[in-house]
């Protein structure tokens, strides 16, 4: 079936396929989220466990779903791996550092003798919760506003300095933070992830006390969150945007590329909008009706939305990896993909991932059919954090 | 232009490489095998009821997800650095080598994180029988996992099923199953699950030697041992079965590599097995860096061409055959193979200029020297520097020894622990049951081993022939990779301190009372 698609159809497809892999991170980012909130929701030892006992059984989760996201686009978009990892070394290598102290957290905070003591795994969650969500949202920043490198396949006939993907600046990725638009993503993640921590936390433990603290943050998340995203939205409909001319692959800058994106695609504006509809009711009978049930409407509208921008960002003659130091390096899903034959086959594997959700879905549902309580938490019955 | 390579920066990055991936081998094959291990005593539990069983299970589940949790740590490293430390590399070769990993994370670490959370909570809320379907599930997703990283791993060492694209200066796959099924994958990981198999066998021996030397648990450990010993000696004869095949693949496909493990200077007909041996340079030629002999060894005769080529009296070429090429043999020199890797290098450059100008006819000319010498290509960047063609010899030699000896070693230890089970003298026999517990560093040594003598013996190459480290790397400053490098080594350092203290201390608590 697959083999008969052209290799634009098939870059497109798995554009989609990361597009979508990303959007599920983002959502599942719910655990980085609460991993910051734990001493502002949680002021008892008991209400602390809880909330990091609920966390740690969904994190493996988050953290499986951003290794596959690195496998994915290798295999579909080698070049972009080869260039963004190799060059802005120091923000994936933070990012790196801050999904390790993770890993560990949660196994060995409570056991005994284990040497960092418990503050200090908490700590690390927290570490994670904040950097990772603020990190990754910065460097997706660059998707839309670019970074400094150059790609010269010819290089690799220099026998001593063969490199054909270079940074060409020192700094090497941290130089991102100095554009507003990149930080203002990245913050608009940090509380989006704070928002679907709380909605996670208060439908999955029962605990009045945790609830009231919940309305109480969510105000505080809720607000920043709109400022930033609403300014990394309005200055990326009105910035203009690194497009290519199909048959030469010629890269250009466009005036109001990305609003130009939104509106030749009408269906990613549809989801768009649904998907920001979404998150704001998700908080709405949260804060307004007390209703328990915010982060089935705020998670799906966080898929949606992140959906629509990574779409945004790629397809339509987009250069989703812009290369500010010469705009011909830039990488467009047509100059960076794998080959026929491996998109080919990657698109065969492809077909395993709603067999994965299936099953992810059905074992969540026969484990956490109920909402957590204090005596849950008894570690004769079951494993405890 | 800097006519020389940052050897700084090369060096660096291959440090950091070989710490994060050693760090995760020290974790994962403890994974692999206790993960059946589980399974087996809860298939029996379920089968007879016996509470017991389940205490038993429940606590080896304990030391899993210790050791699991620092394991996954240390596994989304490795992932990334492909691209952050050999971003030269991952364009070259991601064609193919992206797809593997993709695989395995949608195939594998999805299988095992969602069933694992099943195995530590679902005790009470699911049937026992899917539970014990999870658990298996769980064991079968490591190997899976296993299964993926590995045909990945060998296929570098023994490139296959692709061809290369002047136009995108890389290699790109041309059939999947070729990169699946190569020799090198089915030695690879048949040989890399069975030893970790054996090695989590010999952890829970040993941890179980330590309850019956305390005199605690007694039915708890004796029960431990029986399963560890019986899946112990299945997967130790399995583990030298397939080693022997591993070596056979690489005296075909990896000569130097073959040559430089089994400490072979000189080829020659009939060579002989040095079964022991201390190295030392070579009277002869003492300055020869590529030369060695030994200063001590054992040998058994002709035995090498044997277990090579199923011939007493193959050729089986040393070192100096590789470098300085031997006629009679067909073996080309290394300044042969140089020559014809610059050729390959040049008509790409030239191919590329031709395209720029149009000129189709010079483009196809480039064309057909680079498809005739590509090969060599990996060759071509040595011109200045031939002996970087050869690996470190005594090391990969010593590794190597180290680890063939100790899997005869377990063997024997394994055959001799099911007597004294046999005999009921197990609990009785304190010597034993020391060396029981002195085996467990034994086994992660052999394991450390085996990866150094498949790594370092194929140096200078990532790509076999195609790609030597030294053109693989990201172009940083070194002072960048000497920080992250350092980092790595604190942190991981801390954690494994924490993870062997909370071990320890699970395992001074025991097993916890009741079924529960
Ligand atoms: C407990 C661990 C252990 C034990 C007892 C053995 N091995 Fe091993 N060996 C490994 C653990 C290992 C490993 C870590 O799994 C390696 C590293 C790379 C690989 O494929 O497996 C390996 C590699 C490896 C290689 C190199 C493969 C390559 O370069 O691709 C050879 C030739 C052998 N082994 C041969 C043997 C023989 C003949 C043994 C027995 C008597 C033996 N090994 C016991
Ligand atoms: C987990 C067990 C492994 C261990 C202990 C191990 C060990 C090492 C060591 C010691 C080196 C450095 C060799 C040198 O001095 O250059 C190295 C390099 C490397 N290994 Fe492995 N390795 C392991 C698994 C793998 C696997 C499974 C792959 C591929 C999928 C791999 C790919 C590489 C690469 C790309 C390098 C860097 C380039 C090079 O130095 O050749 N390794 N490894
Ligand atoms: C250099 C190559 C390697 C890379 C890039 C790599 C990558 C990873 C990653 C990302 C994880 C965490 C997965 C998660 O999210 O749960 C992991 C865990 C794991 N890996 Fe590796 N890995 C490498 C080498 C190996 C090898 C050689 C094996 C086995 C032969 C192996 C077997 C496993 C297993 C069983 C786990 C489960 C967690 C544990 O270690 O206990 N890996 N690996």
């Amino acid at each position: 079936m697959f083999e008969t698609f052209s290799i634009l159809t098939l870059q497109q497809y798995w554009w989609i396929i990361i597009s979508i892999l990303a959007s599920l991170l983002v959502f599942l980012m719910f655990v980085q989220g609460g991993q910051t909130l734990i001493y502002s929701l949680g002021k008892t030892e008991t209400e602390q466990n809880l909330i990091v006992n609920t966390l740690g059984r969904k994190w493996e989760l988050t953290f499986t779903t951003l290794v596959t996201f690195g496998g994915a686009f290798f295999a579909s978009f080698p070049l972009f791996y080869s260039t963004s990892f190799g060059g802005a070394y120091w923000v994936w290598m933070a990012i790196l550092f801050a999904f390790i102290i993770q890993a560990i957290s949660y196994e060995y905070r409570s056991k005994p003798n284990n040497f960092l003591g418990k503050r200090t795994f908490e700590v690390f969650l927290f570490i994670n919760g904040a950097l990772a969500t603020i990190l990754i949202g910065t460097a997706v920043g660059t998707f839309f506003n670019g970074s400094m490198f150059s790609v010269d396949k010819l290089n690799l006939t220099r026998i001593y300095d063969s490199a054909i993907s270079r940074w060409e600046t020192p700094f090497h990725g941290l130089e991102a933070v100095l554009n507003p638009h990149n930080v203002a993503l990245g913050l608009s993640v940090f509380f989006l992830s704070r928002i679907l921590g709380i909605l996670y936390i208060v439908n999955s433990i029962k605990n009045e006390n945790i609830f009231q603290r919940g309305l109480k943050q969510m105000y505080y998340n809720a607000v920043p969150f709109l400022v930033f995203f609403l300014y990394f939205v309005t200055a990326l409909l009105l910035k203009q945007g690194f497009a290519y001319s199909p048959g030469t692959g010629e890269i250009f800058m466009e005036p109001y590329k990305y609003l130009h994106n939104f509106l030749q695609m009408p269906v990613v504006s549809v989801m768009f909008l649904a998907g920001v509809v979404l998150v704001l009711a998700g908080i709405a009978v949260f804060l307004f009706k007390g209703s328990h049930k915010g982060i089935w409407y705020t998670g799906s509208g966080t898929v949606l939305a992140v959906l629509a921008l990574f779409l945004v960002a790629g397809l339509n003659n987009t250069a989703f990896y812009p290369s500010t130091f010469n705009l011909q390096h830039s990488l467009t899903i047509e100059n960076s993909s794998s080959s026929h034959y491996t998109l080919t086959a990657m698109s065969y594997v492809s077909l395993f991932v709603p067999v994965v959700i299936a099953y992810i879905f059905l074992v969540w549902r026969s484990i956490n059919n109920k909402p957590m309580e204090a005596n849950d938490l008894n570690d004769n019955q079951t494993h405890v954090y | 232009m800097n006519e020389n390579f940052d050897y700084s920066l090369i060096d660096w990055s291959r440090a950091q490489f070989a710490l994060t991936a050693m760090y995760h081998w020290i974790f994962v094959p403890l994974t692999l095998g206790l993960g059946f291990m589980l399974a087996i005593m809860e298939s029996i539990y379920v089968r007879t009821g016996d509470q017991e069983w389940k205490r038993i299970t429940k606590f080896w589940m304990t030391i899993f997800g210790i050791n699991f949790a620092i394991g996954v740590a240390t596994g989304i490293i490795l992932e990334f650095e492909f691209g952050t430390n050999w971003s030269n590399y991952s364009w070259f070769v991601g064609d193919i080598f992206g797809a593997p990993l993709a695989i395995e994370g949608i195939m594998a670490f999805f299988l095992e994180s969602t069933f694992i959370a099943v195995m530590f909570f679902g005790w009470d809320k699911v049937s026992k029988r899917f539970h014990l379907l999870s658990t298996w599930l769980v064991a079968f997703g490591a190997s899976l996992s296993a299964l993926w990283i590995l045909v990945a791993n060998a296929w570098m060492q023994m490139p296959v099923g692709m061809k290369f694209n002047p136009d995108t200066a890389r290699n790109e796959m041309h059939n999947f199953w070729d990169v699946l099924f190569s020799p090198m994958a089915v030695s690879k990981f048949t040989h890399t699950i069975s030893s970790s198999y054996l090695l989590a066998a010999i952890v829970v021996i040993g941890i179980s030697s330590w309850f019956l030397l305390k005199k605690r648990h007694l039915v708890f450990a004796k029960r431990s041992i029986v399963v560890a010993a019986v899946f112990g000696i299945v997967t130790s004869l399995f583990t030298i079965l397939t080693g022997d095949y591993s070596a056979k693949v690489i005296a075909k496909h990896q000569p130097m590599k073959f040559a430089a493990f089994e400490g072979l200077s000189v080829g020659q007909r009939g060579a002989p097995l040095v079964a022991l041996g201390i190295v030392s340079s070579s009277p002869d030629d003492p300055n020869n860096e590529n030369v060695k002999d030994f200063a001590f060894k054992i040998e058994i005769p002709n035995f090498l061409s044997y277990m090579a080529f199923q011939d007493f009296n193959a050729f089986i070429p040393g070192v100096k055959d590789l470098m300085e090429g031997n006629e009679e043999q067909g073996i080309m020199s290394a300044t042969e193979k140089i020559f014809r890797g610059r050729l390959a290098i040049d008509a790409l450059a030239e191919y590329k200029a031709a395209k720029k100008t149009g000129d189709e006819f010079k483009q196809s000319e480039a064309q057909k020297v680079l498809d005739e010498n590509f090969r060599y290509f990996g060759y071509g960047y040595f011109e200045n520097n031939p002996q970087g063609l050869v690996p470190n010899l005594p090391l990969t030699f010593y590794s190597f020894h180290i680890m063939v000896m100790l899997g005869f070693w377990f063997l024997v230890f394994f055959a001799l622990i099911l007597l004294l089970v046999y005999k009921n003298r197990i609990s009785t026999s304190r010597f034993w049951l020391k060396i029981a517990i002195m085996n467990i560093p034994l086994a992660y040594i052999a394991s450390q081993s085996g990866w150094i003598t498949a790594e370092m013996g194929r140096q200078p190459w990532v790509i076999q022939d195609l790609m030597p480290t030294m053109a693989a790397v990201s172009k940083l400053d070194s002072g960048a990779v000497v920080v992250t490098f350092v980092l790595f080594a604190l942190i991981f350092t801390t954690l494994l301190i924490a993870e062997l203290r909370i071990m320890f201390r699970q395992i001074k608590n025991g097993p916890k009372p009741g079924g529960n």
